[in-house]
């Protein structure tokens, strides 16, 4: 696979057979299946009928193609507010000098957490300027901050809803462990048929991928309020929504911010998938690197994702303990 | 006496499906039997009481014997399964969600065992918990209110602490402050000090008799120690398996108990604080002496030669008590030609009705006669002689072995 298989991602009509015609290598599995013999059912391999029994793949396909056309209006339309706040993020950090956004973003470590991250945050990206990754990084942070934000606004809803019914939990949580771990590649093709490669897209696969954690871990934060607690509140006469954002949601913020934590991390480790789909940034030092065999690049990009990692876990990760 | 809260058959049954087990406990079943048949938990049975504005009302059981879902069905924390729960005159268990969530903010406050104070704010801002959800006050009038209740637990000094920095007596008085705060008609206090060292509890009943001393709330008070419930209640209510067996005032229950359940609270108590001067007042052993028309002095000390006694109890014909008078005072009244009034004894060492006998032991080891007890009306009760006050004592310490 060091060919790179997703350079022209703008055919949507890639997603029917993309890795075909790869036989001669001995891969036999991956061959086209159209010309082979009518097969009998043989007891001792039963499942050992091509296409399988129940032909899923190809039912898929045709779903996708059926549903694109119909879903890509909608779909555009759901691409409007994440293009303009990604833009609103990308055109902050990236138009602004760069000094100025060093003292920023470290100002602002400083101010959530505790001096000694907020001068991490500063040598951290002092580094990365350093290396000649700086606007690669800005677009990757952009990217992230953007996910995120969609991830809290979709996730705290979810996770809130999921803490009051055991039988929404029942039927989102399969849905959520379907979304961490299906490998990525598997949706990251329909993901483009309807929004089109680029920026959208990328976010839109992170917030798949990255999501989970926050409706986790909301779930989980306000339940683990103490029923005294609740009791007490409710005794003393608060409303459903009093209930919620005076008890629950204070009593679950450093779980909540746990589970921020993680989408964050989550988000910056689907850069380089995210980059297939041509997302610009860190990401696509990397892949670029990878696929010009070019390491030098490749560890540039590397490195520029790793101290981010590190800049915004030591953050998040100080907000969840310190709040009262 | 005005009755604030008046609870009539009131049952709670926890379980799927709890109107199905209504009828089983109509035939008669017992809890345990109800439990192996249908899996549902009966929590409280049939239970009917009244109680009145300005007391303080204790509910008192073993543990799992229903108390805290009794008077959680007071403030409906807990739906009552069927019965009424009358505060004013208005059924809370048939009240709208808006109208119930007024009675809490206003009518009725909380004070739990586990304290449940909110972590997340500051002693201040727990105390101004109600009166924030109601958001009727202004901002400023709830910070005054929130100190001047602090102030009354003696807590002023810590308003900017959050609950985990003080102690386990200091978080309740916050929860009691935070109670008292909405100033509420209605206490009720799930074993409110059963959490604290036996020092800091006392510390805090008395804390609550001074606060109720001051203005007369409606408490209902929820205890598994008698000593509690004796020290601080009015009137107790005995639960026993979610039925409530006996309600009356500490000495009624304690004189009468209706079964062995009730009896088996006083193993252990300690009956110089349960008992007082008129639950041992004998009228036997003593010489009374009704000051009628015809009875002079002469047949004063003829009665008390008669009776081989030293002192004699003089009552009216109405058994007011009057004094007491010695054979000493009455052959000098004699002597002088006074009448029997000026025989009297100057200290007739009489004592209050109500006076536990714990306080008495020194009063009565001192006299050189049996003090007499007179009732608050004046009424002569009888008379506590040493030897009823160390039976008293005694049956305490039998009862312990
Ligand atoms: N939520 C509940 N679900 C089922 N059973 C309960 C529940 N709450 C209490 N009970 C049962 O009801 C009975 C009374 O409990 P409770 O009122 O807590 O007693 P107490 O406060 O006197 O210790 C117990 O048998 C207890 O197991
Ligand atoms: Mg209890």
């Amino acid at each position: 696979m060091s060919a790179n298989p997703w350079g022209d991602t703008s055919q949507t009509d890639t997603a029917s057979d993309p890795w075909g015609g790869g036989s001669e290598d001995g891969l036999d599995y991956l061959a086209d299946r159209s010309n082979e013999v009518e097969q009998s059912f043989d007891i001792i391999r039963p499942f050992d009928v091509d296409g399988g029994i129940i032909p899923l793949d190809n039912m898929v396909d045709s779903a996708i193609d059926a549903a694109v056309p119909v879903l890509r209006p909608f779909f555009q339309v759901v691409a409007k507010p994440i293009d303009w706040v990604l833009n609103l993020f990308e055109t902050a950090l990236v138009s602004t000098p760069a000094i100025l956004v060093i003292l920023i973003l470290s100002g602002l470590a400083w101010w959530l957490s505790t001096r000694k991250i907020g001068i991490g945050t500063l040598i951290g990206l002092v580094i990365v300027g350093l290396i000649g990754a700086w606007d690669q990084a800005m677009t990757t942070i952009a990217l992230v901050i953007t996910s995120l934000f969609f991830c809290v606004i979709i996730g705290l809803p979810i996770g809130i809803w999921l803490s009051r019914s055991d039988r929404a939990v029942s039927v989102v949580r399969p849905i959520l462990d379907a979304m961490q771990t299906t490998p990525a590649f598997v949706y990251l093709i329909p993901i483009v048929m309807l929004f089109s490669p680029g920026k959208v897209a990328g976010v839109v696969v992170t917030i798949i991928f990255a999501v989970p954690p926050v409706i986790r871990l909301t779930n989980l934060g306000i339940r683990q309020v103490p029923e005294d607690l609740i009791e007490a509140a409710r005794a003393f006469g608060t409303s459903p929504r009093q209930l919620l954002l005076k008890v629950q949601l204070p009593l679950a913020l450093p779980t909540i911010m746990a589970g921020v934590n993680q989408t964050l991390m989550l988000g910056l480790s689907m850069v380089v998938i995210a980059s297939m789909i041509a997302v610009p940034g860190l990401g696509l030092m990397v892949l670029q690197g990878i696929g010009r065999n070019d390491i030098g690049i490749a560890t540039v990009g590397g490195l520029g994702i790793v101290v981010l990692a590190i800049v915004l876990d030591r953050i998040t990760q100080h907000i969840g303990s310190n709040g009262r | 006496m005005k009755v604030k809260l008046s609870v009539q058959n009131v049952f709670k049954v926890f379980g799927k499906s709890p109107k199905k087990a209504l009828p089983l406990i109509e035939q008669g079943k017992s809890k345990d039997e109800i439990f192996a048949e249908t899996g549902m938990t009966v929590g409280v049975k049939d239970a009917s009481f009244d109680i009145h504005e300005g007391e303080i009302f204790v509910i008192m059981g073993l543990s799992g014997s229903g108390k805290s879902t009794m008077v959680r069905m007071l403030n409906r924390l807990i739906e009552p399964t069927a019965g009424k729960v009358l505060l004013d005159d208005v059924d809370i268990a048939q009240m709208s969600e808006e109208d119930l969530r007024q009675v809490r903010l206003h009518k009725m406050s909380m004070v739990f065992q586990s304290f449940a104070l909110m972590p997340h704010l500051t002693v201040r801002q727990n105390v101004c918990f109600g009166l924030d959800l109601a958001g009727d006050t202004p901002v400023e009038e709830r910070n005054k209110r929130a100190e001047s209740a602090l102030d009354r637990v003696g807590l002023l000094a810590n308003v900017d602490s959050y609950p985990d920095e003080l102690s386990g007596g200091m978080q309740q008085r916050v929860g009691l402050a935070r109670a008292l705060c909405t100033n509420p008609d209605v206490l009720l206090m799930d074993e409110a000090f059963s959490a604290l060292d036996p020092l800091i509890r006392t510390e805090m009943q008395d804390e609550l008799l001074r606060l109720q001393a001051e203005d007369k709330r409606t408490i209902v008070f929820i205890s598994h120690d008698l000593d509690e419930a004796v020290r601080i209640g009015d009137r107790i209510a005995i639960m026993q398996d979610g039925v409530v067996v006996q309600v009356g005032t500490p000495d009624d229950i304690i004189n009468n108990p209706v079964n062995d359940y009730v009896r088996s609270f006083f193993r252990g108590v300690d009956v110089s604080s349960v008992l007082s001067a008129k639950d041992i007042a004998q009228r036997k052993q003593s010489t009374l002496i009704r000051k009628d028309s015809d009875l002079g002095i002469g047949s004063s000390l003829q009665l008390l030669r008669d009776n081989d006694r030293e002192f004699g109890y003089v009552v009216n014909a109405s058994n007011k008590f009057l004094g007491v008078v010695s054979v000493d005072s009455l052959r000098a009244s004699k002597a002088n030609g006074t009448g029997l009034d000026a025989a009297l004894l100057e200290d007739d060492m009489r004592i209050n009705a109500d006076t536990p006998i714990g306080d008495l032991i020194g009063q009565v080891a001192q006299a050189p006669f049996s003090p007499p007890v007179v009732a608050e009306d004046g009424k002569y009760l009888g008379i506590v002689s040493k030897s009823i006050v160390l039976e008293a004592l005694d049956r305490q310490t039998g009862e312990e072995s």
